[in-house]
Parts: C-alpha cells; sequence; structure tokens
C-alpha cells in the first residue's frame, strides 16, 4: 500500500469518458450544479465555506454532493463528524460517504481513503491529477442537485485538473473565499484573474473571519482587519456575497462534527449562509 | 562469510541457515534498494555562503507561516547583524512576505546569471512576488514550481549568511519535496493554530519532515489567544493550547511560542512593518 492508500483503487480502475458521467449520474438534464470553492490563500475558511454551503442546501431540501479535492490537509470528514468511515465499490461506482440516513449529503475526500488519518500524503503533480479524475468520474455521485468541489490553496496541480475535468460539465461557477487582510485579498485577486483565463464563472467573493464579537462586552474588534473582501468585489466587478464573523461556535461545531446550521438555526452566521445560498441559486 | 558454503558444509543446520542467509540477502537487497534509488533523487547541495536553512513550515495554510518567518527573520537579524540573515519566500501560488517586509520591484541580474536579493529591515529577501507582476497567477503544475525553487535557491546571489529562514506554501507538496531534496536544511518549524483541523494537517506536514529526515526545532502555536481591548476578557477563539503541546510531544519537541491573536499583527503585515519592530515591547516576541 502507498501513503496507506489501496494501489489497486488508484490503478485498478477503468477509464470512463464524459458522456458516461453525465447519463449515469443523471447530470445531463440538471441545470448547472458543480460550484467550486476557491480561494488561492490558505486558512481563509473554504472549507468551512464548503461544507456550511453543503448544509444550508440540505436543509432547504436539496440533495448535495461535497467533494474534498484537498489531498495534504483534507479538513472536510472531521467537520462533518465523519472521520473513520470506509469507502465501498459498487457496480456503479465507488459510493460516496452519506453524513445522513436519507443520503441527502453525500461526501468525498481522501481523508476516508488513509489507513491513519495522520498519514500525510506526499504526491507530485500525476498522482493527485490522476485521483482528481477518479473522484470525479468514479464516484457514484445519484442524482444531485448541486455538487460542491472544495479546493487547496493556490493555483496548482489540483485547480487545473479540476478546471479541466468539469470542462464539460455543468458548472454553476465559482465562490471566493477571503478574509479581510491585504495578504489574503493579494491571493484571492490572482484567483479572480485565474477564473477568468480559465473561463469559470465568479458567483461572488464572501469575507469570512470578518470581525470579532466579545462575549463578554460584546465590543466587536476586526482581528483580521475589515472591508478588503468587499472592496476586492467592487473592484473586480463580482458579486459581494456577504460577510461572515468569526464566531468561536462555529469553530467548536466543526471540531465536533456537529452541524451549525442545524443546531443554531437563530445564528446570524446561519442566517448569511442561507442568504449566500439564495443568492447562488438565483444567479 | 558466503552462505552457500556453510550450507553444503553443515547440512543439519540448514534451516536455520537459510532463514539467515535470507534475512542477510534480505538486508543487502534493502541496502541496494535505497543506494539505486538515492542515485536517482536528486542531491543536496548547500548554497555557497549560507550557513543554515531554516524551513517554516505547516501542512495547513493561513495559520502564520509567513508572518511568523518574516518576524523571526527579523528578529533574527537584530541579533546577528545587519545582512546576516536572508528570507526566502518559497511560496510559489501565494507570496506573502513581499507585503509584509515592504518590497517590492524586479531584482537585478549580476554575472553569472544570479538574481541579487532585495534588502530591507537588514534583511536579504527573495521571493516569487517579485518576479511575477501583481495581480498575475502562477498556474503551474509541479514541475515548474520544482524549477522556480530551484531558481530561487541556487540562482540567488545570496552572499554570506548565517541563517537562511525559507518560508513555505501550504500543504506536503512538490515544494517541500523539492527544498528537502536539494538543500541540506539545518531544521524547520512547525507553526500551527489550535484548531483541530490545523493541528491534523501540520501533525501530517511534521510527519513528512520526519519522512525527508529534516529535523524538526520545535512547534509555534499562533492565534492562541485573543484579549478584548475593551474589557480584557480572554478568548481562546481557536481553541485551547493542549492540541500543539501534544503535537510537539508526539515529535520529541516543545512548542517555542504561544503568539497571541493581536489584530495589530494583521494590521502590520497588511502595511509591511514586521511587528517585532513596530512594537518591541509585546508578548509576541
Amino acid at each position: 500500500c502507498e501513503n496507506g492508500i489501496a494501489v489497486d483503487l488508484l490503478y485498478g480502475r477503468k477509464f470512463s469518458n464524459h458522456s458516461t458521467l453525465l447519463s449515469v449520474h443523471n447530470m445531463d438534464s440538471k441545470s448547472p450544479n458543480i460550484i467550486l470553492i476557491l480561494s488561492g490563500k490558505g486558512g481563509v475558511g473554504k472549507s468551512t465555506t464548503a461544507v456550511q454551503l453543503a448544509l444550508t442546501f440540505r436543509k432547504i431540501g436539496k440533495k448535495v454532493g461535497l467533494l474534498d479535492v484537498d489531498f495534504c490537509g483534507p479538513s472536510i470528514p472531521r467537520m462533518l463528524g465523519l472521520e473513520g468511515k470506509s469507502v465501498f465499490q459498487s457496480p456503479r461506482g465507488w459510493v460516496p460517504i452519506y453524513a445522513d440516513a436519507e443520503q441527502t449529503l453525500a461526501v468525498m475526500s481522501i481523508g476516508f481513503l488513509l489507513k491513519n488519518r495522520d498519514d500525510p500524503v506526499i504526491w507530485r503533480g500525476p498522482k493527485k491529477t490522476a485521483m482528481i479524475k477518479l473522484f470525479l468520474e468514479d464516484v457514484y455521485w445519484d442524482n444531485l442537485d448541486y455538487l460542491i468541489i472544495d479546493t487547496p490553496p493556490g493555483t496548482s496541480d489540483e485547480h487545473i485538473s479540476v478546471m479541466e475535468n468539469i470542462r464539460s460539465l455543468p458548472v454553476l461557477g465559482a465562490v471566493l473565499v477571503t478574509t479581510p487582510q491585504a495578504v489574503a485579498v493579494g491571493d484571492v485577486r490572482r484567483e479572480v484573474t485565474f477564473c477568468r483565463k480559465t473561463g469559470i464563472r465568479i458567483l461572488g467573493i464572501i469575507e469570512n473571519m470578518s470581525g470579532f464579537v466579545c462575549p463578554t462586552c460584546a465590543e466587536c474588534t476586526n482581528i483580521f482587519s475589515k472591508g478588503g473582501g468587499e472592496a476586492l468585489a467592487i473592484h473586480a466587478k463580482v458579486p459581494f456575497l456577504g460577510c461572515i464573523p468569526i464566531d468561536p461556535q462555529l469553530t467548536q461545531a466543526l471540531e465536533s462534527g456537529v452541524s451549525f446550521i442545524d443546531s443554531f438555526e437563530g445564528s446570524n452566521v446561519t442566517e448569511t449562509f442561507k442568504n449566500i445560498a439564495a443568492q447562488i441559486t438565483s444567479s | 562469510m558466503n552462505s552457500s558454503t556453510v550450507l553444503q558444509r553443515l547440512p543439519t543446520l540448514k534451516y536455520v541457515l537459510v532463514r539467515y542467509a535470507s534475512a542477510a540477502q534480505n538486508q543487502d537487497l534493502k541496502k541496494r534498494q535505497e543506494a539505486m534509488m538515492a542515485r536517482s533523487l536528486p542531491k543536496q547541495v548547500s548554497i555557497p555562503g549560507v550557513n543554515h536553512i531554516i524551513l517554516v513550515s505547516s501542512g495547513k495554510g493561513g495559520v502564520g507561516k509567513s508572518t511568523v518567518s518574516a518576524n523571526l527573520a527579523v528578529a533574527l537579524g537584530i541579533e546577528l547583524g545587519e545582512r546576516k540573515v536572508g528570507l526566502l519566500d518559497a511560496d510559489v501560488f501565494g507570496p506573502s512576505i513581499p507585503t509584509m517586509m515592504n518590497l517590492e520591484g524586479s531584482p537585478d541580474i549580476v554575472e553569472g546569471n544570479k538574481m541579487v536579493p532585495l534588502v530591507n529591515y537588514g534583511l536579504k529577501v527573495m521571493s516569487m512576488g517579485f518576479l511575477v507582476p501583481g495581480s498575475g497567477p502562477v498556474v503551474w503544475r509541479g514541475l515548474m514550481v520544482m524549477q522556480a525553487i530551484q531558481d530561487l535557491t541556487k540562482n540567488v546571489k545570496w552572499g554570506p549568511l548565517d541563517i537562511l529562514v525559507v518560508d513555505t506554501p501550504p500543504g506536503t507538496g512538490d515544494t517541500h519535496l523539492s527544498l528537502a531534496q536539494t538543500l541540506p536544511l539545518s531544521g524547520a518549524l512547525v507553526v500551527t493554530t489550535s484548531q483541530k483541523v490545523a493541528l491534523n494537517a501540520a501533525r501530517k506536514g511534521a510527519q513528512m519532515l520526519e519522512k525527508v529526515k529534516v529535523p524538526i526545532i520545535g512547534v509555534v502555536n499562533n492565534m492562541s489567544t485573543f484579549i478584548c481591548s475593551k474589557c480584557d476578557t480572554p478568548s481562546n477563539i481557536f481553541g485551547t493550547n493542549e492540541g500543539a503541546q501534544m503535537l510537539a510531544k508526539d515529535f520529541g519537541v516543545k512548542v517555542l511560542s504561544n503568539i497571541p491573536l493581536d489584530p495589530r499583527i494583521g494590521e502590520l503585515s497588511d502595511t509591511g512593518q514586521p511587528v517585532v519592530l513596530a512594537h518591541p515591547e509585546s508578548k509576541q516576541e
């Protein structure tokens, strides 16, 4: 086994073509539904956003797929309390891990394929490219309303491979996540250019970690500055989807794998994500 | 001793000797395999004039690697002297060091086709950010990244340096492999925040460092506690310090520092003033 992943999974697959993907997964009859979560900068909350959006869509009755193509730091399994689950193969493809009994949220991540969750995945480009193709084509994403793809930071092999593989699929667009600081915004500005060059529609920008409200005195401190994301959206002429403040309850929910959206329905963070989901579905 | 001759002389001990022989052959085989693999790997060549190379890495993005690298380099520069410390920004996709060090512009090229590092705050600095204009993304596959890392390390006129601090991108990929394979690294710092997802990724980063035989100097626990400026209440926004302590213990090192979450750090980074210079008295040191 290499890096704890059974070699036969990677090398024993049949290569399917895109038309098979479309018809098998019933995506050709649906309107555009693939959403990429991009940033360029690390640690801004891409995975957090991907998970909250997926949970929000599920809450409004949609069937959602969540694909984690971050091989070095796959955070999604932990955030949904799905660590330790195993992936099984069926005649129709790999069965994704379902986050609920009703099978309305399907998840796939390299995290599920590692023998030990602490094992690092030290791969160069070609292997990552092959894995992404496998994730998109060989996983049985059954009849989804939306497929959300969480990406790692940067603009490298993973991003190029995802773009290449979804070119003929119904893509809704990309959501860019940033924190308000200049060093983050600088990287996200590059990501905007990347989207333009690869022809992917930008659904909008989310400014995450935008302000912290002290639980004792309610003073709001802009720990990571404020407004950078909104300014970039105006400058790049893309929709500004909203600000998400730093909420320790959200962090706690992610740490313990509990759904924040379902547990804290009244929170303004939940409201903000509902709002963002509405903007995405109406675009 | 040749295993086959022994077998001929002492047939009654054949079983034991066959086992011994195959174990010894396995050892030989393993050594031969390692030697063959080592031949095909790039050789580690030190940068002339540079005494120590220290990696600042994580595994997780956005934990403060660049912030720690810049401030550590400046602090070391104050200790060791003007232009004795270098800062290399090996993050090809998201180079933050130019902003943090308030530097921009293209480096000059001197004889031998070598680039001259830009200088500020007493440090020699090199980054991909100097070679790529503002908003242009660097959309490269792994091979080009490897080449770029080679250029940024070997084709730069670093001159005599006591320490070269290397800021790395998130992940455990091409950049880290290329650095570990081509440079003799004196050690690495693992930066993390208190969140479990960050610790998990940092752990993978540390394991990768062990695999490529880079000694881990210690763990830096960043963004640990936030103190409200109005009421002084501490909030552990991203979690407690225990996680970082466990991580350090598992790798036989210590937590070198628990850096608090202070809005001034972010503001100053954005305007290119390392916090160790702007607020030398503050706890961050």
